[in-house]
């Protein structure tokens, strides 16, 4: 039993001190001014980080917002509501679904990506080498990633709720022949601009702020060999993925009030 | 600290978990002179050279680097003391995503407001001191070992600084780059009158350029002065090590219990 106690003591402390450095980790980066060429760091990373994220970020939206559709509609259509697709697709779009789907592939795509190679940097010691040179590697590595991934998950994130309502539309209005007026006007007469749309990108940007910070944290703290390598590219995407699953359990809540 | 001193290493102590890789190790880095640091395998050369650079936190001690405290430093400072440095490592690190010629260019991009014109001439210049010249647009994944150790040479002064800190210098070199690579250390030494802290196996090499010799081993400086004085020297411990010979006073084994009882377990005698 003391052994046990123990163990949980040396292990809280560690996920204290851990914690506690990727903090100053974060704080270290993102203070001071910015300077020469960063400009083109953040670039680089936002084509990396962003851009190349879109394709599977495009083709996932289309193909949930697709099947939330085809759900919808076989469920509403037993009632003569075929008209609330729209709406229905666009709530749960825009308050939910966008913010936390976008995450998790965001997470899986650029979040694994970002630790591996910083992971890899630390590993071959190029890191150290740029500390050796005078150069901050918070500065010049970290920074340009946690920038760009603030940055890029909102954009992603509005990107995939207009492709996945496309896709809704497609399905329910070209396809199974859902009336247009009633699937867009109803989507247009009940979406607030803050409730709905505001919200969901607020959550975005909580999302982006914790799996960008774990995903950096993961690659800069990681053990510098192949397994370690292989094991922080897991956590960042576990961690990610539970922590924004989790927040968004806690923002919701908070976000849209009473809910008995 | 003595203006003919530019590095004073005090009373230095570092552990690794419950093992002491310094004990107490004092050293002079004379200025403007070369200096080379020996010693068996895992004795803390490499760790010497990071503690130096601001990289490593030694338990306790002092080293005082162009008069100032390494360890009390704040990061800006260190950074800022960092760009008068250059260190050579053994792996070459060098940034995988960037051509040779980016790669020795990165630092006057970072640190200098030079034209591009500038930039390049330069960036040749160094690349041909180490015979790289014609490897300019060559990734670090296309280059052999030697090659990549020769590119961040060229790429450690790049900036020529004031010191310049080598680890394994002439490792996985052939004899003719090898020679060039001595030869290259030493001129850079008489021209800049940079300081040189060269961290090496190769006795011949090293002995060969070095103004003054440190050998180290169990934490502590088992001997140290002029190559010369050092081939002469009494000590069983500088003999050995100078002299490559299996058997002496330094450690060949990491600290093991005696193999008897590894591999007979509880019937050893």
């Amino acid at each position: 039993m003391t052994e046990l106690i123990r163990a949980l003591g040396i292990s809280s402390l560690e996920r204290l001190r851990s914690l506690g450095s990727a903090t100053i980790m974060w704080l270290t980066a993102m203070a001071g001014l910015p300077r020469r060429g960063d400009l083109g760091l953040l670039m680089r990373q936002i084509y990396t980080i962003g851009v190349l994220s879109l394709v599977i970020i495009v083709l996932s939206a289309f193909s949930i917002g697709a099947v939330i559709a085809l759900q919808f509609y076989t469920q509403l259509a037993r009632f003569g509501a075929e008209d609330a697709v729209g709406l229905g697709l666009a709530l749960v779009l825009l308050r939910e679904l966008g913010p936390v789907v976008t995450a998790l592939l965001f997470a899986g795509r650029a979040g694994s990506a970002i630790t591996a190679e910083i992971g890899l940097m630390k590993s071959t010691e190029q890191l150290s080498s740029m500390e050796m040179m005078g150069v901050d590697p918070l500065h010049r590595i970290v920074a340009p990633r946690l920038w760009a991934g603030l940055l890029c998950m909102p954009l992603l994130t509005a990107i995939f709720n207009v492709v996945a309502i496309y896709g809704g539309s497609v399905v329910a209005v070209s396809w199974l022949g859902s009336d247009p007026g009633g699937f867009w006007a109803g989507m247009q007469e009940t979406v607030e601009l803050w409730e709905d749309v505001g919200k969901g990108m607020l959550k975005s940007l909580v999302f982006a702020f914790v799996v960008t910070w774990i995903a950096v944290w993961q690659g800069y703290d990681t053990e510098p060999t192949a397994e370690g390598i292989g094991l922080a590219t897991t956590r960042t995407v576990v961690m990610s993925s539970v922590m924004v699953l989790a927040i968004d359990f806690i923002l919701t809540l908070g976000m849209y009030g009473d809910f008995k | 600290m003595t203006d003919d001193i530019y590095i004073q290493i005090r009373d230095l102590h570092f552990s690794r978990g419950q093992r002491k890789i310094f004990d107490g190790l004092s050293m002079d880095i004379p200025r403007g002179r070369i200096t080379g640091i020996m010693g068996p395998s895992g004795t803390g050369k490499t760790t010497l050279l990071r503690i130096i650079g601001g990289q490593v936190r030694p338990d306790s001690g002092q080293v005082l680097v162009a008069g100032n405290d390494v360890c009390s430093l704040s990061r800006e400072e260190l950074f800022e003391l960092r760009k008068n440095m250059g260190m050579l490592f053994q792996s070459s690190a060098l940034f995988t995503d960037l051509s040779v010629y980016e790669n020795v260019a990165f630092p006057l991009r970072v640190h200098t407001d030079l034209p591009e014109d500038t930039i390049r001439d330069l960036v040749l210049m160094k690349l041909n001191a180490v015979g790289l010249r014609g490897a300019r647009d060559l990734f670090p994944s296309e280059l052999s070992g030697g090659m990549a150790r020769r590119v961040a040479l060229a790429r450690a002064i790049a900036l020529d600084p004031d010191l310049l800190m080598y680890d394994e210098p002439f490792t996985g070199q052939d004899p003719i780059s090898m020679g060039v690579l001595v030869a290259l250390i030493k001129n850079l030494n008489l021209s800049l009158g940079t300081t040189n802290l060269v961290v090496s196996h190769d006795i011949h090499e090293t002995s060969s350029i070095a103004d003054k010799l440190y050998i180290i081993s169990d934490g502590k400086v088992i001997g140290e002065g002029a190559p010369d004085d050092l081939r002469r020297d009494a000590s069983a411990w500088v003999q050995q090590f100078m002299h490559g010979s299996p058997d002496g006073p330094v450690p060949f084994h990491y600290p093991a219990d005696e193999l008897v009882y590894d591999v007979l377990g509880d019937g050893a005698p």
